[in-house]
């Protein structure tokens, strides 16, 4: 069963294949079955394989399907790789993803592009299966830039919006950026050890190469110069936001639980390579926590609905590349899975709220929704729980074994403790803001929902999403044997205790400004500094008016001062001349016969003349 | 009997030739072109005769023969197409036929 393992990519791309072929011909139920049924089997053979490989009791599973191409010594394949760490991405993707086309089935219900919609959303979960189950790192890059291309083809879903096409561009650039450093590095790799395959190229690696290596080093940042496009952390974090521009199934599984945790999969896939750089690794460490913090203070001043939880996610995704900066990989990877639940949750639910609001994202236009849209409000409640790490849910034993990990690293491992206690702080506020506005209060509504929108098979999936969410953090995910055993970390109980409590505080003062209204947001608003602050943090920080300036401006200078082409000038001159040279000869052809005959008599004389002569 | 010598006869070909020549580039009136051909064409003919006497061959005098037969039908043709030309421009000079030009 386990040789079947090449089936998990094959069927949703089969799916996408019918979908597209039939070009939005077929009726709706029949979408549904095709695009959410192909997810659905691939999540029961993934099943099946992962429940087989768990009984083998075996390392890796390797199945050698056909080699791509073999050029000399470089010979890909099209191999499937399966070991603890892409098990759990691959249950991930398939669990998360069939749940999520189920509920797409409902949301999208209304949508002329219904079958656009789930052909473009079967290539993505093909793409992202062959990037967590391809075993080299070619193979990894082709389903890297799938995803890509399926991510900027959903969040331009709804096209006729300039606005949207727009985002998908942003998208599309900025990871473009990242996903360029990546192939750099995949070339360097290549360069030097002779191998693409990740675990030779990785065994290679550890042989050739001793620790703090300038190659190791220079390999691991382009790396993570891919990494950090994919899962939008600083400096390449400007697109998520925008991202949001697609349907909300879409932030929920591309922008949420899969391909935005792409980078943290592909940096605990070469782990050793970052283990052989330790600087690197370090930094690593440093991105996640400052991206954690910066993107908690920017929810911490959004009004829309959905733009609030990408920058959680990002602040989520800042919290695994701590993880793998203190090299927690089985935590990080751990907090990959349940954010996946409780991410996608929210988003769905979120999704709920807003067609059950026409389409409406403005959480301040929302308000005492918890009666209207009962399933929507325990499915934040229980997000916002998980997400916050209230005391067993899933979030709270990732994101402990996390900061646990984090305190016992050397160095700047107590910065990273307490900055991300910090972080987790803010969580606890920006979470419980969006959930106390929404849900309590007064409506402010301008069209309050007369019911809830959805049926089962949108209720579905939020419950499982719900039940996953809670117990989510119980579930043994079998990383040990593949990142070595990982010391112990033991923290005092106190400060155990101060690591709970901090969360918990947040929500507390959140509850005081948004439920109790002990405290007033206006009265803290009132000062200029502040509002100040609140404009610069709600416009994340201003890279995008810094990124402006810096890249966008200066290109469209050059492109407006360029506008005659330099290049082309060089060959409009052979267009010229080649033109002068036809005017020259068109004076030749008088049209009058004696001119011709004259000519051919010249001719003839100074042919016989030249003979004649010689 | 005293023979013409082949230069002569020769210098005579040349000098019609060109002036056959100098007819066909000058003269605006189609008819006369056609005439001034027809001196060309007999300046080339008289030059075969030359040379056949001179070498006592009779091929020259069969490429004459060739030279009148070709000219008649020249000749013939030529007509027709001044006709033609004639109907439809109405007039015979040459120059009103350049559309061909550029």
């Amino acid at each position: 069963m386990q040789e079947l393992i090449w089936l998990l990519p094959t069927y949703p791309l089969l799916g996408f294949l019918a979908l597209v072929l039939t070009a939005g011909r077929l009726p709706k139920n029949v979408v549904a079955i095709i695009g959410a049924g192909s997810v659905g089997l691939s999540f029961l053979t993934a099943a099946i394989i992962a429940a087989q490989f768990l009984a083998s009791g075996e390392e890796y599973f390797i199945k050698e399907v056909w080699t791509w191409m073999a050029v000399g010594g470089f010979t890909p394949g099209f191999n499937f790789y399966l070991d603890g760490l892409s098990l759990v991405m691959m249950l991930v993707i398939t669990g998360v993803g069939f749940l999520i086309h189920l509920y797409a089935t409902g949301y999208m219900a209304d949508d002329p592009g219904y079958s656009r919609f789930f052909s473009y959303m079967n290539l993505f979960v093909a793409a992202m299966l062959m990037l967590v189950l391809g075993d080299n790192l070619v193979l990894l890059y082709l389903g890297w830039e799938g995803v890509g291309l399926c991510s900027y083809l959903l969040i331009g879903f709804w096209y006729t919006n300039p606005d949207n096409g727009y985002a998908a561009r942003k998208a599309f650039v900025v990871t473009r950026v990242g996903d360029t450093a990546m192939a750099l590095g995949l070339f360097l790799l290549f360069a030097e050890l002779g191998t693409l395959n990740i675990q030779d190229m990785l065994h290679a690696a550890e042989a050739e190469w001793e620790i703090g290596n300038g190659l190791a080093v220079a390999a691991a940042l382009l790396l993570l110069g891919g990494a950090v496009g994919k899962s939008a952390q600083l400096p390449l974090q400007t697109w998520l936001p925008d991202a949001m521009a697609g349907p909300t199934p879409i932030s929920a599984l591309i922008h949420a639980a899969t391909m935005v945790t792409a980078g943290v999969y592909l940096i605990a896939r070469t782990h050793i390579l970052f283990e052989l750089a330790p600087n690197v690794q370090e930094l690593v460490g440093w991105v996640g926590l400052i991206t954690l913090l910066m993107a908690g203070f920017i929810a911490l001043t959004q009004s829309d609905i959905k733009r609030i939880l990408a920058f959680s996610t990002m602040s989520q995704i800042g919290y695994m590349f701590l993880a793998l900066g203190v090299g927690a990989w089985s935590a990080g990877i751990l907090h990959l899975m349940t954010h996946a639940f409780f991410k996608a949750l929210l988003f769905l639910a979120s999704g709920t709220v807003i067609l059950s609001l026409h389409h409406e994202q403005d959480i301040f236009k929302m308000g005492a929704l918890r009666q209207k849209l009962p399933v929507s409000f325990f499915s934040f409640l229980l997000g916002s729980l998980a997400l916050t790490a209230f005391p067993y849910t899933s979030g709270y034993f990732s994101k402990d074994e996390i900061l646990i990990a984090a305190h016992g690293m050397e160095g700047p491992g107590m910065i990273f403790f307490y900055g991300g206690v910090f972080g987790a702080f803010l969580t606890g506020i920006y979470t419980f803001r969006l959930f106390f506005i929404v849900f309590f209060g007064e409506s402010k509504a301008a069209h309050p929902p007369e019911q809830e929108y959805g049926g089962w098979n949108m209720n579905g999936p939020l419950i499982l999403l719900m039940i996953l969410s809670v117990v989510g953090g119980f579930i043994a995910v079998p990383l040990d044997p593949l990142f070595g055993d990982h010391e112990e970390h033991h923290i005092s109980g106190l400060l155990h205790a101060f690591m709970i409590a901090v969360p918990l505080i947040g929500i507390a003062i959140s509850a005081c400004f948004f439920y109790f209204k002990i405290w007033s947001v206006e009265k803290l608003m009132a000062s200029s500094f502040a509002q100040s602050l609140h404009k610069f943090w709600n416009s994340g920080w201003g890279f995008d008016w810094l990124y402006d300036r810096l890249f966008v401006l200066p290109f469209l200078w050059l492109a407006r001062i360029n506008r005659a082409d330099i290049i082309d000038s060089f060959y409009g001159l052979v267009v010229e001349v080649s033109r002068a040279a036809n005017g020259m000869i068109v004076k030749t052809q008088s049209g009058y016969l004696r001119w011709y005959a004259l000519s051919i008599a010249a001719g003839l004389v100074v042919l016989i003349t030249i003979g004649v002569m010689l | 009997m005293e023979s013409i010598p082949v230069e002569h006869g020769l210098i005579l070909a040349a000098i019609l030739f060109s002036i056959g020549l100098i007819g066909v580039l000058t003269r605006r009136n189609i008819v006369f072109v056609l005439m001034s051909l027809e001196i060309m064409l007999n300046a080339g003919g008289l030059a075969f005769i030359v040379g056949a006497a001179r070498w006592g061959h009779a091929e020259g005098q069969i490429m004459f023969l060739m030279i009148i037969t070709l000219a008649a039908a020249e000749v013939a043709v030529g007509l027709g197409l001044i006709i033609q030309m004639f109907r439809r421009y109405k007039t015979v000079d040459i120059n009103v036929l350049s559309e061909m030009k550029g």
